[in-house]
């Protein structure tokens, strides 16, 4: 496991904003939050806690008999992007679904600082973007946007603001199926915007994306992470933001 | 709560938009009652005997179709992930998904229940209990039926799997129901048949969720 310098920039900005009720402030200035507090019929559903930095320890994933990687160490604080390499099949997707909590990993732990259920906080602080976009090719890009923002815990303006930002506009009226690769993985990032979460779990983002999407990708992960986010992004080519590099099976 | 109303809108606009909502099972439902008396022969007093019976039968089998399609076409194109890192528990996600599938399929066919009945000889007074059952029996129907589809997830031939697992369970509330309406065509107290109906839905509605949710991340694992 090759892990680059660790440096720790300041990620307080993001905490203080997303402590109570001003959770939106990181794409959406001025807007009004949801109100916190207790909403759901569950302890914790609605209690809102803010992570500030991801730690995995003596982590080892298998996959039948198969093991990707093992006694994998490293930490992501506010405000850091981490570019996840490795040769195909090395477990970056796996690493990345362990972390969200959708695959058992045979050994090690995960934890959220600041978080200590992890359940809750997947629920509610982590993104994951991956091959598998979730979008339905049968409805509207409109119907899907909306249906995925508000899911993940955005609301109308927001889902609004983040098909502007990423230029969504004439494209929300057509069926998803009609979308080009690019378009579909620009609409599928949309909830990452609509529903500030600090914690993005991003599978290959910049794949399907064209040369000057990628740059404005790029802005867009800089103002997450400038804003006290994290990435934690699974990349062959070099992610277009400043980040610690982390190979897998080196 | 809001997410769950957001996820019980798009599970019954993907019900209606694909799959055409509730007219694959009335559909097939009508088809059922249209063919059974023809197998069953012409004397209206044979047919009137077991009216309600066919009725519900054919109930339960029209609330197997459109089943496989459930979960798996969330898992197969990656919103079940979505769904999993949601807010709600998963477990309240898939009872979600179960209502919707009870309000797209169940309770039309509840509605059709009564003239299928009717045409094949049961006594028009029986309308409204045939009516009830249908209401109750769907919901379990769809409960049990969402985790047949849970437990066979990922699988080849999932919707094969799909009845054999829930073929069994619902055994149960097909004796309940067709007890109900034998009795109530008797002139027989029936009240405690429509308890047991009613307490075997509960239980799936309260207790499939939990199986549901972990076939569910079972699956994804």
């Amino acid at each position: 496991m090759a892990e680059g310098t660790h440096s720790v920039p300041p990620g307080a900005a993001y905490i203080r904003a997303r402590a109570c009720g001003a959770d939106r402030r990181l794409h959406t200035p001025g807007r009004l939050a949801r109100p916190c507090g207790r909403r759901g019929l569950f302890a914790g559903w609605g209690t809102r806690r803010v992570i500030s930095g991801l730690e995995i320890d003596d982590l080892a994933i298998r996959r039948g008999e198969r093991t990707l990687f093992e006694g994998l160490n490293f930490s992501l604080a506010a405000g850091e992007a981490v570019a996840l390499t490795g040769r195909n099949g090395a477990g970056k997707t796996s690493l990345l679904r362990a972390v969200a909590g959708l695959l058992r990993p045979a050994a090690g732990e995960i934890r959220f600082t600041g978080a200590p259920d992890a359940a809750e906080a997947r629920a509610r602080e982590v993104h994951l973007l991956g091959h598998l976009d979730g979008l339905k090719g049968g409805r509207t890009a409109r119907e899907e946007l909306r249906f995925q923002s508000l899911w993940a815990g955005g609301d109308e303006a927001s889902a609004g603001e983040a098909a502007a930002r990423l230029d969504l506009g004439r494209l929300l009226d057509l069926e998803v199926r009609k979308l080009s690769a690019g378009q579909r993985r620009r609409l599928a990032l949309a909830r990452l915007l609509a529903a500030p979460r600090p914690l993005w779990l991003l599978d290959e983002p910049l794949s399907p994306l064209d040369a000057v999407w990628r740059v404005r990708l790029g802005a867009i992960m800089a103002d997450h992470v400038a804003g006290g986010g994290m990435i934690l992004a699974a990349v062959h080519d070099p992610l277009p933001i400043p980040a610690r590099a982390l190979e897998l099976g080196a | 709560m809001r997410p769950l109303g957001v996820l019980l809108g798009r599970e019954l606009a993907l019900a209606w938009g694909r799959g055409g909502g509730p007219l694959p099972a009335l559909t097939f439902y009508a088809g059922m009652t249209t063919l059974l008396p023809l197998a069953a022969g012409p004397e209206p007093e044979r047919l009137a005997a077991v009216a309600t019976a066919m009725a519900w039968v054919a109930l339960a089998l029209a609330s197997l179709l459109s089943l496989d399609r459930l979960f798996e076409r969330d898992f197969e194109d990656g919103a079940l992930d979505l769904l999993v890192l949601g807010e709600p528990p998963l477990e309240l996600v898939c009872a979600v998904k179960c209502l919707a599938q009870w309000l797209s399929t169940g309770l039309p066919l509840a509605f059709a229940a009564p003239v299928a009945a009717i045409a094949l000889g049961a006594s028009p007074a029986l309308a409204p209990l045939i009516l009830l059952c249908a209401l109750i029996g769907g919901l379990a129907f769809a409960f049990v039926g969402g985790l047949g589809a849970a437990l066979a997830l990922g699988s080849r031939r999932g919707g094969l799997l799909i009845a054999v697992i829930v073929l069994p369970l619902f055994a149960p509330p097909v004796i309940f129901g067709g007890g109900v309406l034998d009795a109530a065509g008797a002139g027989l107290p029936w009240t405690s048949g429509l308890a047991l109906l009613a307490a075997w839905t509960a239980a799936a509605a309260s207790l499939s969720p939990l199986a549901m949710a972990a076939a569910c991340r079972n699956a994804l694992d």
